[in-house]
């Protein structure tokens, strides 16, 4: 046997940039499907100009992203599309991009969905985060604009939040490219499921909600075994999500 | 049968969601932040108290401030024109001396040599190639100046602190505050601005957006303000102060048109597009220095160059359209001349005359080459000999010329003032009309948002040359 192994990086599991073929909108004959979620303004569509080597405008106002943008990108020979959805503060309202987003996320089955944060906002960006990782358990923290959080003084232990919150954190700060090969490669090794998640599921809901949501997950554990969100659908049934009751009818979930 | 079984699942919801009582959703939410603050609180520790948010807030109190926030608005709207307008004369008269004094002749040469008939060159190189040589030297400039500009200001962060200026006023004319974010990208380029509307949710206070972005005076309609009020408006005071009176003439038009904007939206909102104003969070984002270059870089790419490509596919037919009406002949005068003899009469009542309605008519493709064709067909109709013969476009090197072609043509102080106003109201161009009809996919909608502008145009027209014809 003689393998010839031209350097360590060849073999190494970190970042490959060699790997790396950024696709532009050519997104067919796609392995996995990358949903990209965030708060407004945190900087999800530089994000996404990073990943794929498209130019999607960009700019400092929250709610440019009109249009649910595709990219792709290739990335040790797996073909990633990746879909940029509308930035959300929630997924529990009934406004039309929340609606896009949250339907998306459940209905999508996104291999993994990718959640942009702005890490000097991150309490308030954290509301979204915990209500995804209700519905997803492959997901990706992109922690970003992590420079400006550094210059406002304000230290992130990583690691302390990605065992917190049961998935990977990657520090980014996409306009100026940082962090993004670090992120491919946690995206590939969450989708390839090298990575695997535990997701944080919320703790302090009041006790008559909890027991409700209980009782109703219990329920529809027993008719669909395998589903990773009953607590979350049990959520949107108590809410009255039409959405949701037409999907269990017409047996989207099995 | 499975089916029962949701049955019962929906059942069950059903009964627990009575027993669970209204709070239900505010008590989720209080117990996600509670998480929130119980993970932030393990993995952040904050070194040093002042932080950049306090010199934010410092800068939104002044820039959102009731006593500053107008100034403000209007200095920076003032520089931008300022910069565009001194900035764009020494490239564009390059420009037009490179493609229009220097390779038309060069091209007609060349065709003269290989025999290509009078009409052939005439309709391709007078006719198509003119009209693109001239809408690329007269937008280029002041567009590679404009969006690069606009897009710094966008990415510092400054667009939502003018909505949120703005706001009051929005609600109280029955439209959505978001809709001065579709206003700012509209001055820009009204097709642009009518796609940003999707970021309004509520479809009623959309259609007020779209319906409105007109108002906004775009890229292509700059220039001829600009022009117009060099000419006309800077003449009327002393030199040393004709810069400062042609930009404050530009301005003030600027504004009324956000004027008109917030009026048709009020009368809108009364009237046919009855309803409630939404509310919505609108949030303001840290102010972050742009990245120069990238921005610059991809504002060219992406908004220049297409823009610019949009309006030479437009202007090389229009340019075509012009050459044909000024060389087909009825009898003794051509197309044109017996068009502009029959409107004449009417452009008299609104204080304009028959050449610029055909103008606006021709140039429906694309505002920006409404001068060059008023200059074209001024010349055909008065026959003064300059430029190149009938249904030729062309640039004169200095205002001053234009101006003298213009006054030969009739032109007053109240037609200048009138083309300006006109300028602003009237239809919006065709890329936009399609614009408008592909994001509303309703007619009605789209023949409201075209005839609206140009019936409030008329109007307008008409009352100022009554009433400017009674007191001068």
């Amino acid at each position: 046997m003689d393998i010839k192994v031209k350097s360590a990086c060849d073999t190494c599991a970190h970042f490959n940039a060699k790997g790396l073929k950024k696709l532009g909108v050519n997104t067919s004959n796609f392995d996995f499907v990358i949903a990209l979620a965030g708060n407004p303004n945190t900087g999800k569509s530089t994000v996404f100009n990073a990943l794929t080597g498209l130019k999607q405008h960009t700019g400092n106002w929250p709610g440019k992203t009109v249009t649910r943008a595709e990219g792709g990108f290739e990335y040790n020979e797996k073909k990633y599309k990746l879909i940029d959805l509308p930035g959300t503060y929630s997924l529990l309202s009934t406004s039309e991009d929340e609606e896009v987003a949250r339907n998306f996320i459940l209905f999508g089955k996104p291999s993994v969905t990718v959640i942009v944060v702005d890490a000097s906002r991150l309490e308030r960006n954290l509301n979204l985060v915990l209500q995804i990782l209700e519905i997803t358990d492959k997901a990706v923290l992109c922690l970003n604009l992590i420079d400006e959080a550094t210059r406002n003084g304000i230290e992130i232990n990583t690691r302390t939040l990605a065992r917190d919150l049961g998935i990977p954190v990657v520090p980014t700060s996409a306009r100026f490219n940082k962090g993004i090969p670090e992120l491919i490669q946690t995206i590939s090794e969450v989708a390839s499921g090298k990575i695997w998640c535990k997701p944080h599921r919320i703790k302090n809901i009041p006790k008559n909600i909890e027991k409700a949501m209980e009782k109703l997950a219990t329920k529809i554990e027993k008719e669909y075994p395998t589903i990773p969100n009953s607590r979350w659908i049990a959520l949107r049934l108590l809410e009255g999500d039409t959405q949701i009751i037409k999907a269990l009818k017409t047996q989207e979930f099995v | 049968m499975e089916n029962k079984n949701i049955d019962d699942i929906l059942a069950l919801s059903k009964e627990l969601r009575w027993q669970i009582g209204d709070d239900f959703h505010d008590h989720l939410a209080e117990g996600i932040y509670a998480d929130a603050a119980e993970i932030v609180g393990d993995a952040i520790t904050k070194k040093n108290k002042k932080n950049k948010f306090s010199i934010d807030s410092k800068i939104d109190r002044i820039v959102t401030s009731k006593t500053w926030g107008f100034p403000i608005m209007f200095l920076v709207l003032a520089v931008i024109l300022w910069l565009t307008i001194t900035g764009a004369n020494y490239p564009s008269s390059l420009l037009a001396k490179i493609l229009l004094n220097d390779f038309h002749p060069l091209l007609k040469n060349l065709a003269t040599t290989i025999n290509t008939p009078w009409w052939l060159s005439g309709f391709l190189i007078d006719g198509v190639y003119l009209s693109v040589a001239w809408v690329i030297s007269v937008m280029l400039p002041p567009m590679a100046i404009f969006f690069p500009l606009f897009t710094l200001l966008e990415d510092f962060g400054y667009l939502p602190r003018v909505a949120f200026n703005l706001d009051s006023l929005f609600k109280k004319s029955g439209a959505h505050g978001k809709q001065a974010l579709t206003m700012s990208m509209g001055f820009g380029c009204n097709a642009a601005g009518v796609i940003a509307t999707r970021i309004i949710d509520s479809p009623r206070e959309r259609l007020i957006a779209i319906i409105t972005n007109n108002f906004s005076l775009c890229n292509g309609r700059w220039p001829t303000q600009i022009l117009i009020a060099t000419i006309f408006i800077g003449a009327t005071v002393p030199a040393a102060f004709s810069g400062i009176a042609s930009l404050v003439a530009v301005i003030a038009i600027a504004l009324l048109g956000i004027f008109f904007m917030f009026f048709s939206s009020w009368a809108l909102s009364k009237t046919i597009l009855k309803g409630e104003v939404s509310t919505f969070n609108l949030e303001l984002p840290p102010y972050r220095p742009p990245r120069f270059w990238k921005t610059i870089y991809t504002s060219l790419i992406d908004r220049t160059l297409i823009v610019l490509w949009r309006a030479i596919i437009f202007a090389a037919p229009a340019g075509a359209v012009i050459w044909l009406i000024s060389n087909i002949y009825i009898g003794n005068e051509s197309v044109a001349a017996w068009i502009i003899n029959s409107l004449d009469g009417f452009g008299f009542l609104l204080g304009l005359n028959g050449v610029i309605l055909l103008a606006f008519i021709v140039a429906i493709p694309a505002n920006e080459i409404i001068i060059p064709t008023i200059l074209m067909l001024t010349v055909l109709v008065t026959g003064i000999s300059v430029g190149n013969g009938a249904g030729v476009m062309f640039e004169l090197d200095s205002a001053n010329a234009t101006g003298e072609i213009l006054r030969a043509g009739g032109w007053t102080l109240l037609t200048a003032v009138n083309i300006m106003l006109f300028s602003l109201l009237h239809n919006p161009c065709s890329t936009t009309i399609y614009t408008i009809y592909k994001e509303t996919k309703s007619l009605k909608w789209t023949t409201v948002a075209t005839v609206l502008p140009v019936i409030m145009g008329l109007i307008v027209t008409f009352l100022v040359a009554q009433i400017w014809r009674i007191v001068f």
